[in-house]
């Protein structure tokens, strides 16, 4: 469970204690919560995942620095969040109770732009194929968005479907979409 | 006793009336006078004394004239006294009761009571300054900064030669302050530790700190080179004019790359200045951003800012 963090790069800002205290001073504050917002993304690209469960984060090595005894405060991490709700990259499951969230590492946008590309480059628009067939196929078998959540997919498609280059349909029963 | 003039009484145009005392006689500096038996009154623009007896001796002293006042008060056989400081006497000035004095404050000795209600009135008028918005008469044309300097120099001529005068005054303490702070590593002393050094000085006739506040706050008015200073936290300082804050923030700066983090106990031991001072210059180098804090139930410890100094 924890092998896809073994070779996790941590920046130096990890090993660094006043990392774990929010900042006063307004200049040291920001570049604090860049480099969490920075952090936070890169562990949950590393293990892949994008559903979190606050309490959960806030125990895990992530918040919780072993080696040099620092955990960042509840308060601290909801600053770290709010940050990353501000870009973009977060979304509340519950907004009243903040205690699940999705974290996009990349957004819905970024998604649909590298789809869009992977798609012209193969040559492939004014086709249709299905979402399974997308994200799960041979084809794209190697690339980023392979084995893509459907929910993600789902989203990024639609970015692409605002900027009309794409359109999300149902053939037989399935889900699928067309690209412009 | 040689800033008084002889008067009528009368007022000016756009001078009106503000407190009358009787009972009230006049000391110059620790002398008596024969100004014993009268009744006080204070305009927006003047002091006048009335002779009981003798309806026809008048004196009046320009506001303009007082530097700085201050409150004696009663004590066993003693009245309640108000202490005025005065700069010297314009040359213009129209005649009076004495050509020279020896000091440059008188003493108003108070006895029928009264004190209190005429010192808070007194001070109210020296902060109106309502005598400078009426036209220059004959009136002295020094320029204020000067007759306020030349005010402490000739303060500082009468106590020289009063070196035994249990009277001390506040401008003298500060005098003698000066060169503590100087000594005091880093030329800055927290407001608590003035009020006690000048009340240990003056042993009788203590300040209150309310007094002393005052008195600090007239420090750039009477050009003395300590400056009154309050940090973010609440903490007051007395810091020596010439204190430089860059120098401080480099040397804190310094120090604490030196030893890669310290807390205010640490620094102040290093340092040699008290806890109190070793914080506020942790917390200032901070603002600036030459500081970052690490805040657990340990402690709270400083580190260089890697945050802004140090490339990603």
């Amino acid at each position: 469970m924890h092998r896809e963090m073994e070779d996790f790069s941590w920046p130096w800002q990890y090993q660094f204690p006043p990392f774990f205290t929010i900042q006063p001073n307004s200049d040291t504050r920001k570049k604090q919560l860049e480099a969490w917002c920075a952090l936070v993304l890169s562990y949950l690209k590393q293990k892949k995942s994008h559903s979190v469960d606050v309490t959960e984060i806030q125990n895990s090595p992530l918040f919780n620095n072993k080696e040099i005894n620092r955990k960042l405060p509840p308060d601290g991490v909801y600053a770290v969040f709010e940050e990353l709700q501000k870009k973009g990259h977060l979304e509340w499951k519950d907004q009243k109770t903040r205690k699940q969230c999705l974290i996009m590492w990349r957004t819905p946008e970024e998604w649909g732009k590298m789809i869009y590309d992977w798609i012209t480059s193969k040559s492939m628009t004014n086709t249709v194929c299905t979402l399974y067939e997308l994200s799960n196929g041979d084809d794209s078998e190697g690339q980023e968005f392979h084995g893509l959540e459907k929910w993600l997919l789902l989203r990024a498609l639609q970015t692409l479907e605002q900027q009309g280059k794409a359109e999300i349909i149902n053939f037989d029963g399935n889900e699928g979409v067309k690209f412009f | 006793m040689d800033r008084f003039e002889w008067s009528d009484g009368n007022t000016i145009p756009g001078e009106s009336f503000v407190l009358k005392q009787s009972g009230v006689a006049i000391y110059d500096g620790q002398d008596k006078t024969s100004f014993e038996n009268g009744s006080l009154i204070l305009t927006t623009h003047k002091l006048v004394w009335k002779d009981n007896k003798d309806k026809s001796y008048v004196l009046a002293l320009p506001l303009s004239l007082v530097v700085y006042i201050e409150e004696q008060p009663s004590g066993f056989a003693r009245s309640a006294k108000i202490v005025v400081h005065l700069s010297p006497a314009p040359s213009n000035k129209p005649s009076g009761p004495a050509t020279y004095s020896a000091y440059s404050y008188i003493r108003l000795s108070f006895r029928e009571s009264g004190e209190r209600e005429f010192h808070q009135q007194f001070t109210e008028q020296l902060h109106s300054k309502k005598w400078e918005q009426s036209i220059p008469d004959a009136g002295p044309t020094l320029g204020q900064g000067a007759r306020h300097r030349a005010g402490i120099m000739g303060i500082e001529r009468s106590l020289k030669q009063r070196q035994k005068d249990t009277d001390q005054n506040i401008s003298v303490a500060f005098q003698d302050l000066s060169k503590l702070i100087d000594k005091e590593v880093g030329g800055i002393m927290t407001l608590t530790d003035v009020y006690c050094r000048v009340n240990r000085a003056r042993g009788m006739e203590l300040l209150s700190p309310e007094d002393l506040l005052n008195a600090c706050e007239m420090l750039e008015y009477l050009n003395l080179p300590v400056r009154l200073r309050t940090f973010d936290s609440g903490v007051m300082v007395l810091q020596l004019k010439s204190h430089s804050e860059e120098e401080v923030i480099d040397k804190t700066m310094t120090l604490v790359e030196e030893k890669k983090s310290v807390t205010a106990e640490e620094l102040s031991q290093i340092a040699g200045v008290s806890v109190i001072l070793a914080k506020e210059r942790l917390l200032l180098t901070e603002k600036v951003g030459g500081l970052c804090r690490d805040e657990t139930v340990e402690g709270l410890r400083f580190y260089p800012n890697m945050f802004l100094n140090r490339p990603d």
